[in-house]
């Protein structure tokens, strides 16, 4: 096997493959082949991977195109998720709204004009009973984006799927539950980084012993890009983060061909079409050297780095807005010359509001094109051979080896010591602040020219889209919800609920998935659950640098 | 004496990106900059600007939460008697803008704002120009 030829390997493999046409050609007819290159170089589906995980890529299947929602109570969310299924969706993707990301319950003082808002706002069973139903989760793949309270949000899920009959062991779905770079640059924390990491540790066991079809972890350097970093830097801290992840694993006693399948990986496609290509494939071949070489994984699918894209919010103007369009079709592009396994396309107005229907149907409009009418699809890593391509892929990994040589200095030769030294050292914080600063500066000089808001400025005055407009009636609505659930519950199954987590919460080596999907099961609220847990572990306060 | 500002963000929004940057570009300016980090209160951002004998204060909010939030940070520093300037930077349609100004904010400066709208209606809050 080891010494089968690339070529061979790639020819095995599409032959096996099912495609979705006979045949695929150009507008004018002209057949394609679904790679190009030397005989004797590299194919996608092939260790390293840089052209791609699959040996057919998008001849088999095209990505998914997975649009990311929620908004307001439980039953509004539930409502629109039906229509997904209705419409031939197999896979839900939640939005949490800010006070349930950071473990908040609605009637929180500090939750004041956040509930609703920004995505669902999940309080207690009752919401996720809401939430999914008349939804068969043993048929449905749920995407759950949601961090520190991530374990919490994986209880409830559980809790309730069993109400409802359906298993733990046939639930399929991801949480992103990727805490590091919480702290690195979205900054939705709540308990310091090593008792965040115990809860990430607690779940990825959790899930391998009894949820086979579950993804633990979707590493994300998504957020590290909006917050200001390089594309190097991106592709350096999120696989870094992936590396730590396995590192922390392993701890827990699970060896990397157990953790490495099941965890995905999730990166922004920014407005420099070739850098984010090169980034992509960059990202493959790293993942795939360091799991082969310094993780001694065997299992191909260790190897094999699956992501999702999204393209760059910040990216987006509010100046002349329907030119985000431009910029987000030309953003998407890069995904998929890139390889991605899935995207979600920005609506043009999210410079200034959450979108409307018309700007997120437009959004999706976009992918479709990009799928069905430029044929880009038909050719695996079109790109790949490429002087310049290779150049720069060579050059992101390059970089992005340099801050590893950096973070492993910083963790004495462990990846996860380094990642949460060098949060505690605000190694990457500094790193993202600086990077934003000095694009910041070039935009400043005219160096950087963003078409509408420093050069091309008629129609700047023309009149706004119309925009989404949230009210706080969802708020009160969801407040007067958990009321009830207070009113109601089994007080003293909650104190029991809430004791049993703080003792366990103190001794490091239980794991608290059995605990907190009893309390789950009592009605315990997200945050009073966050609060009892925030007892043992205290909450992190962030010292800014500027 | 320089200008000195207290920048912060209030409520649950942790996008700090644009509240770091408009920092080093106030430091830039010659102005003193302190900032309070993420998830302060209303309360909390009055009793550090007074504390601080800050010259203005200036609102990072990119949630969507600003009509709610912003008002209170004026009504907050009002009840201690002071007069500080408030100013708001981040996603903030314009159709908001008067409602922001009605409610006390003394500018408001949505995305794209530059460098030098920044400071200048900063120090012109400052140093009133008669």
């Amino acid at each position: 096997m080891e010494k089968e030829r690339a070529y061979d390997r790639w020819s095995r493999d599409y032959d096996a493959a099912a495609l979705r046409r006979p045949s695929f050609a150009t507008m004018s007819g002209i057949e394609v082949d679904p790679v190009y290159g030397p005989p004797d170089g590299e194919f996608p589906g092939v260790y390293p991977y840089t052209r791609g995980i699959h040996a057919s890529m998008y001849r088999t299947r095209l990505w998914t195109m997975r649009m990311f929602a929620g908004f307001g109570t439980a039953i509004d969310t539930n409502a629109r998720f039906r229509d997904i299924i209705a419409a031939g969706g197999t896979g839900l993707s939640t939005a949490f709204d800010m006070p349930t990301l950071l473990g908040l319950d609605s009637d929180d003082p500090m939750s004041l004009g956040e509930v609703g808002r920004c995505g669902v706002a999940i309080d207690s069973i009752d919401d996720v009973r809401d939430l999914f139903r008349e939804i068969d989760l043993s048929k449905i793949t749920t995407s759950m984006t949601i961090n520190s309270p991530a374990a919490i949000m994986l209880a409830l899920f559980v809790a309730q799927a069993e109400e409802t009959g359906v298993p733990r062991s046939r639930l399929g779905g991801t949480l992103q539950n990727d805490i590091l770079k919480e702290y690195q640059a979205q900054k939705e924390f709540v308990f310091p980084p090593r008792q965040s990491m115990r809860l990430v540790r607690d779940t990825i066991a959790f899930t391998a012993a009894e949820m086979p079809k579950w993804n633990s972890v979707s590493v994300s350097g998504y957020h590290i890009r909006e917050a200001g970093s390089t594309a190097a830097e991106e592709l350096a801290f999120t696989l870094a983060n992936g590396f730590a992840y396995l590192e922390l694993a392993r701890e827990a006693g699970l060896s990397v061909d157990q953790v490495a399948p099941r965890l995905s990986f999730f990166f922004n496609a920014h407005i420099d079409f070739f850098e984010e290509i090169a980034k992509y494939r960059a990202a493959r071949r790293i993942w795939a050297t360091w799991l082969r070489n310094h993780y001694g994984a065997t299992d191909e699918r260790s190897w094999q780095l699956r992501f999702h894209t999204q393209t760059a919010g910040v990216s987006l103007t509010a100046q002349q807005p329907e030119n985000n369009l431009a910029r987000t079709a030309i953003e998407a592009l890069a995904g998929v010359l890139g390889g991605t396994q899935s995207l979600h396309t920005n609506s043009m107005d999210e410079a200034l509001a959450l979108p409307s229907e018309k700007a997120a149907r437009l959004a999706l409009r976009t992918q479709q094109i990009i799928a069905h009418e430029t044929n880009v699809a038909n050719v695996a890593d079109p790109l790949g051979g490429s002087w310049y391509v290779e150049a720069l892929t060579d050059e992101m990994e390059q970089q992005a080896e340099s801050l590893f040589a950096e973070l492993m200095d910083i963790g004495g030769g462990s990846m996860l010591e380094g990642c949460i030294g060098g949060i505690e050292q605000n190694w990457f914080q500094s790193h993202i602040a600086e990077s934003a600063y000095q694009l910041e500066r070039a935009f400043n000089r005219g160096d950087r020219i963003i078409v509408g808001v420093n050069d091309f400025l008629d129609g700047n005055d023309e009149a706004d889209l119309e925009l989404l407009r949230i009210t706080n009636a969802d708020e009160r609505k969801q407040v007067t919800r958990l009321a009830a659930v207070r009113q109601r519950r089994d007080d003293d199954a909650v104190r029991r609920a809430r004791e049993r987590l703080a003792n366990e919460a103190a001794d490091p080596a239980t794991n608290l998935m059995p605990a907190l999907i009893d309390a789950a099961r009592a009605e315990v609220t997200v945050g009073e659950m966050m609060t009892s847990l925030a007892g043992v572990f205290g909450r992190y306060v962030e010292v800014p640098v500027l | 004496m320089s200008v000195r500002v207290l920048v912060a963000k209030v409520g649950l929004d942790g996008h700090d990106r644009g509240i770091k940057v408009v920092a080093r570009i106030l430091r830039d300016a010659g102005m003193e900059v302190v900032y309070t980090g993420l998830f302060q209160t209303p309360d909390t951002v009055a009793m550090a600007a007074i504390q601080e004998d800050v010259d203005v204060v200036g609102l990072s909010m990119l949630s969507g939460a600003h009509l709610t939030l912003a008002p209170l940070v004026v009504e907050a520093l009002r009840q201690r008697d002071s007069s500080i300037p408030v100013v708001v930077g981040g996603i903030v349609p314009n159709n908001d803008v008067a409602d922001l100004k009605a409610a006390g904010i003394a500018a408001v400066f949505g995305p794209g704002a530059t460098d030098d709208e920044i400071v200048g209606a900063i120090m012109s809050l400052v140093q009133p120009i008669e």
